[in-house]
């Protein structure tokens, strides 16, 4: 299988604190679906947020589809290719309509407004979500806004799905949904969460990320 | 993002972006206004705005009586204050002027005009449908974009204040005139700004995961129509209108 994503070394701290990651290692093939697990303030969400380069590590290389990442520049189509889903759906819904907020990365893309609409629909399609679409998202549920986090990711069509504890504040019933549509989906998956169960139905194998360092142990199945 | 609302009141159905532009230019002209006539004109025309604008009559008049709040003592001290003929004497020597009571009057229409034409032309819109039609006027981006989020995160701020409070009633928390009242209500704002920061700074990475250049796209369904440029007519010649009067008075006095 061919990497897709591949952390090496990474060192990081936040300004004024010890090391968060030292020397954490990580890769990611092609269809596989990793969960990564780890305390918390163990550095899980940071080494997400260091794979897309929206943290700049102290040491460490990030090769990502072949090529390794270094400069701004080098983020920005990995960006497109790499799909994140933010622990607070908060963060990540920022327009007013869920319309509109699908429509954001198509249109930063640079497709034209009936292409953006139309790949709106079908990823709302995809989800069984249609009848969301011209609600305003501050009046959406917390199931409702995490569906609708995972469409404004997907409708990017990215070859791999970071997900940042994604059952947080879901009902059991949504959370079923979420592991259907997940299991559904043809992406890579790599996936922070604290729910065992999740974790289980989900993926194919475990990290830990303990003391900065990430040790492999293949759990599930 | 649906620019005119069908079947509801007939000002509903202007494209805002007249709206906006209208309400303005009612604003400059009526300050411009000085005879009692042409002012009094132009209050009529806000009170038959309201009509049209199917907003509940009674509750508006009020938040307009609200503004008058702000102004009543500068109306209340003008007879007195401004020098003139005198018209009411009351005891201690305090004398109002006739010009006193007119230039009162005159401010009083002039604000309450404006304000009442604001409510009824701007004051329908929703928030979101406003800031998109400021963009599509040219205003400029980062203000548009100010109003967005503003209208986006207002009620997640709201929100999380609402929680705060709440924790700290759990924990026998009542406010009162003290020094523990204030350090706590500093430490839950000072707190809320540091949330607010660490918020912006995920919400930029998240939108630059998707892309983010600087222009937030809009995605709206404004067209402009027959009946959007039959109300601009009929608001230009309304405004003509108050001016030739305002003229007229003028050559008359």
């Amino acid at each position: 299988m061919s990497i897709l994503l591949e952390l090496e070394d990474i060192q990081f701290s936040y300004p004024g604190q010890p090391p968060v990651l030292r020397g954490a290692s990580l890769g990611l093939a092609a269809g596989e679906r990793v969960a990564l697990v780890g305390p918390n303030g163990s550095g899980k969400s940071t080494l997400l947020r260091i794979a897309l380069g929206l943290l700049r590590p102290a040491r460490g290389t990030i090769r990502a589809f072949g090529e390794t990442r270094q400069r701004e520049a080098d983020f920005v189509d990995l960006r497109r290719r790499i799909g994140l889903v933010f622990q607070d759906p908060d963060d990540q819904l920022f327009c007013p309509t869920v319309a509109e907020d699908i429509a954001f990365g198509p249109l930063n893309l640079g497709h034209s407004r009936a292409e953006a609409l139309r790949m709106v629909d079908q990823v709302l399609d995809q989800l069984a979500l249609g009848h969301l679409r011209d609600r305003i998202t501050h009046h959406l549920s917390g199931g409702e806004k995490r569906l609708v986090t995972l469409a404004t990711v997907l409708v990017m069509r990215p070859d791999v799905l970071l997900l940042d504890e994604p059952t947080n504040a879901l009902d059991p019933e949504n959370e079923e949904r979420l592991l259907a549509i997940l299991q559904a989906l043809p992406q890579a998956i790599l996936l922070v969460s604290h729910d065992p169960g999740f974790r289980a139905r989900l993926v194919q194998r475990e990290e830990r990320l303990v003391n900065g360092q990430v040790s492999g142990n293949s759990g599930g199945t | 993002m649906a620019g005119r609302a069908r079947g509801a009141a007939p000002l509903r159905q202007v494209d805002p972006r007249a709206r906006i532009v209208s309400a303005l230019a009612f604003a400059v002209v009526v300050t411009g206004l000085s005879t009692l006539g042409a002012l009094a004109l132009a209050m009529a025309a806000a009170l038959l705005a309201l009509g049209c604008s199917g907003l509940p009559a009674a509750r508006t008049l009020k938040r307009m009586a609200m503004m008058d709040g702000f102004i009543i003592f500068m109306l209340l001290i003008l007879p007195f204050s401004t020098p003139g003929t005198p018209a009411l004497t009351l005891p201690f020597g305090v004398v109002a002027t006739v010009e006193g009571f007119r230039l009162a009057v005159e401010i009083g229409l002039t604000a309450n005009a404006v304000i009442l034409m604001l409510m009824a032309l701007v004051g329908t819109m929703e928030p979101v449908m406003l800031g998109h039609a400021l963009a599509r006027l040219r205003v400029p981006r980062a203000l548009v974009h100010l109003l967005l989020f503003t209208v986006r995160y207002i009620e997640v701020l709201r929100a999380e204040y609402a929680r705060s409070r709440v924790a700290m009633r759990a924990r026998a928390f009542r406010p009162g005139s003290n020094r523990h009242t204030w350090v706590s209500l500093g430490h839950l704002i000072g707190m809320m700004l540091v949330r607010a920061l660490e918020r912006s700074e995920r919400i930029l990475q998240a939108m630059k995961c998707r892309g983010f250049t600087g222009r937030i796209p809009l995605l709206d369904d404004f067209s402009w129509q027959a009946t959007d440029r039959r109300f601009c007519a009929l608001f230009g010649l309304g405004l003509l209108a108050l001016v030739a009067l305002e003229v007229a008075l003028v050559h008359l006095a």
